[in-house]
């Protein structure tokens, strides 16, 4: 019997078609097959979203994803946001205001950011929103609502919070 | 170089470099993804195969056998090594519990085999079809029930510890405190799983993994498999969190090694998340007496502290009362450890062990103790502060400003304005703030480095200093270029290697004031070889702006590396200055909670610490240890306990889902605030440790807080609402 199929997705823009085991999750595709090691496999359990990426526009844990379901898909990784030689403005923010240590779960914090601001911009609630249907403010206890699905066991929060409003609100 | 005397003037004093908020060094490769870690060593030439691991499914007893067959014919299956092929092992100096190898199981998921394949999926699914047959025996999970049975362990640690006579002391105080507190068993829980990749070409070994201590691994490594130490080449540039859980020889590593040598290739083997709390180690709980008498007027005359904790055999205790010897004045004091046998996994150091969960216990108890004496906490410590060893009162402190610290936090949080408890309430919250020291000592370890300059006038320095999140890549970068005069972009650093001169390693606060005096000695070697080549005299040599000056004379450094380059290396060591005086560092936490009123949930508000030690060598990136810790403090206070199945022997929550670290969503903005000072009897850098302090404590300000807001004294961590709810106030 095969266990393999083929899938056809896109990654940081460019088109990959890749024959893999059906168990394959999205990030064993990307850090084994792919060599796109920048997203980070913690838990392998979506507890700890050091594998976050962001798929058509939405960021989503890669490890409780198989690669087959992302046929066609864009996918943007760590890689795909920036490289040192030009990096995204939340990368930038991150160095910056120290907003990691290790940096084990940083990839994974920074696509959230990123995502995080897009959700709000686009009037997605969160729990903790008062009003679900009006424009959201972006204050301090929304983002760290969103955000508490990425773990930093060095403890950067306060260091990532800041790094988050100095994008959002433009202002390095 | 030998560091015997107190450091005096030199050119890290200058602070043209060190000292300074530098972003950090490899802040650009961890930001964008292209940090290399453990598992990510990728050689196109190389052909991987995947090791799953198999973790023992008793706590203790033997392994009867072992059916691979199943696994064997699995697809993709290359090898399957057990612990009965491998035999027993000799074991690593720095383990306690065996590794793997033998039929003996000393705990819940300890290594008993590893199944090899040309994929990740195909091993996970073999490694379901390992079929282990055990002879299970009963064990001891239960430390309440085995204190009795505790004994006082070798004599190494100071089990015991006496001066003039606490019991009559404390008999005779007006105001006592006699009050018993629990630590739970912790997880350290990085972010990155225990993980290696092994190959092996003939005898000779090379590996990536993810260690704290290169060449402890390295020994323990070959120990452990039986080879010369010279054959083995260990790496690990990056390390997604340590905190203690990665100083000693794990499975991962020694897995990796047996299985790439059965399968004849290189062969990746990580921990899986549910298998890193039981397969590897933790912060041992404990129970702590704690009984303190005082005067009236507030000074304390007896001081004593107990503490019971369990291992397995062979293990440690936890150092839970060492702070309470030098902590507050006292003349009459006493100490004493208990270990009792258990056979749970290996109870080992995590960040800041001794103080971290004895500082839990006493802090609270000087809050106690100060609440009996109708007294303002603050001002209680500061009464009883103390300049010496209370045990060795001709033994100074090197520098103590413990009392700057708590005078400092006080005014900038607003502490005047706290009020008796369950007395402050807001929007259906019970308000209220606490207070406590923070205190660890600062250890020193032997470090090497490697400083070569070559003729483009680049520095490169090779020690195989770690670096886990600590900032060891940029303060290393900012010595070298503070010595020898050049911006920091002129200076690579190279970390975590067995081919560069053995460091101190990251353990113990020790790492970055160790390894950064490594690398000062070495640069010293440089300077003079230097200068040596330029006939300089070295008395009056100025190493400033990429140029090296004496007299009138001044010669571009790429100049005076000639062709070949120019090595200085060397290691520092250190004399007594730890023994003639007593060195730690000191901090203050202040904390203000919100208890909601109905659910007995505690929701912390403020945090700000405020740090005494030694010189700050980046205040970048030592603010972010001392955040780190405050934030690892709020998760020993508020959720993280490992729970024990005192019937089977493990722990129940071993994943990042059960075992409750903080969040985003749980950590306000924390301030941080550094005492400018320096410490000259520490190292030429004269900085001292941060690591770790910035966690000894805060717990227990966050417990005090708790009771400030509720009138709820709780002894027992973490403080959950169930512990509060029955004694919070009317909600009306």
């Amino acid at each position: 019997m095969d266990f393999t199929s083929t899938v056809s997705l896109k990654v940081n823009g460019q088109p990959y078609q890749l024959t893999l085991d059906n168990r394959t999750t999205l990030l064993d595709a990307l850090r084994e097959h792919l060599h796109l090691t920048g997203t980070k496999k913690g838990c392998d359990h979506g507890q700890c979203g050091a594998c976050t990426v962001i798929a058509d526009g939405r960021r989503i844990n890669s490890c409780l994803s198989l690669a087959l379901m992302h046929e066609g898909d864009e996918i943007t990784t760590i890689e795909g946001l920036g490289q040192p030689e030009n990096m995204h403005a939340m990368q930038s923010a991150f160095v910056r205001h120290d907003g990691f240590q290790c940096g084990y779960c940083t990839p994974g914090q920074i696509c959230s950011s990123v995502a995080v601001l897009q959700e709000i911009a686009t009037g997605i609630p969160s729990h903790v929103t008062e009003d679900l249907t009006g424009t959201i403010a972006l204050t301090p206890e929304e983002v760290r609502e969103r955000m508490s699905g990425n773990i930093c066991r060095c403890g950067a929060y306060s260091n990532i919070l800041d790094a988050i409003f100095e994008v959002a609100e433009g202002t390095p | 170089m030998q560091f015997d005397k107190p450091a005096t003037t030199n050119p890290i004093d200058r602070l043209n470099v060190v000292g300074r908020p530098v972003p950090r060094v490899d802040g650009e490769l961890k930001t964008t993804g292209n940090a290399r870690y453990a598992y990510e060593w990728h050689d196109p030439q190389m052909d991987y195969a995947y090791g799953h691991p198999v973790g023992a499914a008793i706590a203790k007893g033997r392994v009867r056998s072992i059916d691979t067959e199943a696994a064997k014919k699995a697809p993709g299956v290359l090898a399957v090594v057990t612990t009965l092929d491998v035999g027993e092992r000799e074991k690593g100096k720095y383990n306690t519990a065996t590794v793997f190898g033998g039929d003996k199981i000393q705990h819940y998921h300890q290594a008993v085999a590893v199944v090899v394949a040309r994929s990740f999926e195909e091993a996970r699914a073999a490694g379901a079809l390992v079929k282990v047959e055990y002879a299970p025996e009963d064990g001891a999970y239960d430390l309440e029930e085995a204190m009795d049975g505790a004994v006082k362990p070798d004599g190494s640690d100071k089990p015991d510890t006496a001066v003039g006579d606490f019991e009559r002391a404390f008999a005779d105080a007006p105001v006592t405190l006699d009050a018993v507190y629990r630590t739970p068993d912790q997880s350290h829980a990085m972010m990155e799983p225990h993980a290696s990749i092994a190959a092996w070409k003939d005898d000779d070994l090379t590996i990536w993994t993810s260690s704290q201590m290169i060449d402890w691994w390295r020994s323990d490594l070959a120990t452990t498999l039986g080879i010369d130490k010279e054959r083995v080449h260990l790496m690990s540039p990056f390390i997604g969190g340590g905190f203690g859980g990665k100083l000693f020889l794990r499975a991962d590593a020694v897995l990796a090694a047996f299985a790439a040598k059965a399968a004849g290739r290189p062969v990746k083997v990580a921990l899986p998340r549910p298998l890193v709390a039981n397969n590897t180690t933790h912060r041992p709980a404990t129970v702590q007496r704690i009984r303190i008498g005082a005067e009236r007027n507030g000074r304390i005359t007896a001081i004593g502290h107990q503490s019971w904790s369990g291992d397995l055999p062979g293990g440690q205790p936890e150092l839970a009362v060492n702070q309470t010897r030098l902590l507050y004045a006292g003349a009459n004091r006493k100490t004493a450890m208990r270990l009792a046998t258990l056979d749970l996994p290996e109870g080992n150091s995590m960040r800041a062990p001794g103080e971290a969960p004895g500082m839990m216990a006493l802090e609270i108890a000087i809050d106690e103790m100060a609440e009996k004496l109708q007294m303002d906490p603050v001002e209680f410590r500061i009464l009883n502060d103390t300049q010496v060893d209370p045990e060795k009162p001709e033994r100074p402190f090197s520098h103590r400003n413990l009392i700057g610290c708590l005078r400092l936090g006080a005014e900038r949080f607003g502490w005047q304005k706290r009020g008796a408890p369950a007395t402050r309430r807001e929007d259906g919250a019970l308000i209220g703030v606490g207070v406590a020291a923070a205190f660890r000592n600062n250890l020193l370890m032997p470090s090497g480095a490697r400083v070569r300059l070559d003729g483009d006038g680049m520095i490169t320095v090779e020690t195989d200093m770690t670096d886990i999140g600590t900032g060891s890549y940029t303060i290393i970068a900012q010595t070298v270029a503070e010595m020898m005069g050049v911006d920091i972009d002129r200076v690579t650093v190279r970390l975590g290697d067995s081919r560069f001169p053995v460091s101190s390693g990251s353990g113990g606060q020790f790492g970055g004031n160790s390894s950064t005096s490594g690398v000062y000695a070495a640069c010293v070697k440089l300077r003079a070889a230097v200068a040596a080549r330029l006939g300089f005299n070295t008395q009056d040599v100025v190493f400033d702006g990429g140029r090296v000056r004496s007299g009138d004379r001044a010669v571009p450094l790429s100049q005076a590396a000639g062709a070949d380059g120019l090595i200085g290396e060397d290691t520092m060591t250190w004399g007594d200055l730890d023994k003639t005086h007593q060195q730690s560092t000191f901090g203050a936490h202040f904390v203000e909670v919100g208890v909601d009123i109905v659910t007995g949930e505690t929701r912390i508000r403020r945090m700000l610490a405020v740090c005494a030690a030694g010189r700050i060598l980046n205040p970048l990136t030592a603010r972010s240890q001392v955040i780190g810790a405050m934030t690892m403090g709020a998760g020993a206070a508020l959720s993280e306990e490992l729970v024990v199945d005192t019937r089977r022997g493990f722990f129940v929550n071993h994943d990042l889902a059960g075992y409750e670290v903080p969040v985003h969503a749980d950590i306000p903005h924390q301030d941080v605030i550094f005492m400018d000072e320096t410490d000259p009897f520490s190292s030429p850098m004269k900085a001292k440790g941060v690591g770790e302090l910035g966690l000894c404590g805060v717990a227990a300000a966050i417990a005090n807080a708790i009771y400030n807001a509720t009138g709820v004294r709780v002894r027992d961590y973490p403080i959950t609402l169930d512990k509060l709810i029955g004694g919070l106030p009317e909600v009306a």
